[in-house]
């Protein structure tokens, strides 16, 4: 799981994702505000999961890890 | 049925440029243009109060829809930065126009406002007859206040719009609208009396990329329309960034989208009719313009209107 988020961090920050999986994807420079809504359609995409309106909020998605948890949990 | 007559605006006459408001926030100039497009706007003086600016937009509207004063049936107003609890701009509008027969009403919305505001004049037009909206905001006052965050201080602008909404006529039938709201999110984009403007940039760009082109694609589907085949979108000039993001997401080219940014900045619930008063190249027979707005609340939502 957490291979295949990397994967897809990776692929819409447009660069290696070199950082903790606890690390902010923000905070790190890797990720702007833009590219969190490409994330997020991307783990739709990946997962073929829906991420409701209600879970829009970028905290859920501001590391590695809590991706991670976040997509198993909808699962 | 309702019908757009013609659309109208005011900027006050002080530019601020990148460069003065760069050195305020000490940031730099070219950081302002690419983080949000905008390259200067304009601040309101001493006597530009939001009812004076709104007053002057909407004299400008009833001009060029070559309607009288006299003829308005209903004044609606959009603000989120009046200048006092009670009464909103909206009375004052109405009084600076002379237009006593008419009955004004507040639409206390940031951003989607004057969106808010049209839908509203929709159903309102087949008792008021003639129905002049109005949207404007003294960003400046807020968005200026300490503590200011770089990245919210730097986006807004003052300026008002105006819209005649007409049930007898116009230059564009209004189709159908979409709107939407989700309180849930009430508190990542707010302003509190005495307080500076808050804005979880994050969460607005989120939930505004998916929200506008869902609001935008569920008017299109009604209609049987793509994307395509509109002729322009006038959406709320909050950011240049985030109007090509949702231009991508609804797979069509950023031009697509009408957008003054640059000149005026994100001027709140006044820039999609600001916007709108620049388009104005004229409505020719079945052209398709969708006018789309995000902001506080949230509230969002997308309104398709067909030249006649």
């Amino acid at each position: 799981m957490l291979n295949k988020i990397n994967e897809i961090v990776a692929k819409v920050a447009g660069k290696p994702v070199n950082i903790a999986t606890d690390e902010s994807l923000f905070d790190s420079g890797l990720l702007d505000s833009f590219a969190l809504t490409d994330l997020v359609t991307a783990l739709e995409a990946e997962f073929k999961i829906t991420v409701p309106d209600s879970d829009l909020n970028p905290r859920k998605f501001d590391t590695l890890d809590k991706i991670a948890s976040y997509v198993e949990n909808l699962q | 049925m309702a019908f757009l007559r013609g659309f109208g605006k005011y900027l006050p006459e002080r530019v601020v440029t990148n460069a003065e408001m760069a050195a305020h926030l000490e940031v730099e100039a070219d950081w302002i243009r690419e983080m949000s497009g905008i390259e200067e706007r304009r601040f309101a003086g001493d006597g530009e109060s939001v009812a004076a600016m709104g007053a002057a937009a909407g004299l400008d509207a009833l001009t060029r829809s070559g309607v009288g004063v006299g003829e308005l049936g209903l004044i609606l107003v959009s603000s989120g930065t009046a200048e006092r609890r009670f009464p909103g701009p909206a009375a004052e509008i109405q009084h600076r126009l002379g237009a006593a027969q008419a009955i004004a009403m507040d639409v206390p919305m940031a951003s989607a406002g004057a969106l808010f505001a049209l839908a509203q004049a929709e159903r309102w037009a087949g008792r008021a007859g003639k129905v002049l909206v109005v949207a404007s905001e003294r960003m400046s006052d807020v968005a200026m206040t300490a503590p200011m965050e770089k990245g919210t201080a730097m986006l807004f602008g003052d300026g008002a719009g105006a819209c005649v909404v007409d049930r007898d006529g116009g230059r564009a039938r209004i189709v159908d609208f979409e709107l939407g709201t989700d309180g849930s999110n009430a508190s990542e984009l707010r302003l509190e009396f005495g307080a500076p403007l808050h804005m979880n940039g994050r969460s607005v760009i989120m939930h505004a990329s998916r929200k506008v082109p869902a609001a935008i694609n569920a008017v299109l589907s009604r209609a049987g329309l793509a994307a395509a085949d509109l002729r322009t979108i006038l959406m709320h000039q909050a950011n240049a960034n985030l109007i090509a993001k949702i231009a991508q997401t609804l797979g069509v080219e950023a031009g697509k989208f009408y957008s003054n940014i640059a000149r005026y900045g994100n001027t709140s619930s006044a820039s999609m009719l600001i916007a709108a008063r620049d388009w104005d190249e004229g409505f020719a027979p079945g052209d398709k313009v969708m006018f789309a707005a995000f902001g506080a609340g949230y509230q969002w939502g997308a309104m398709l209107v067909e030249g006649s």
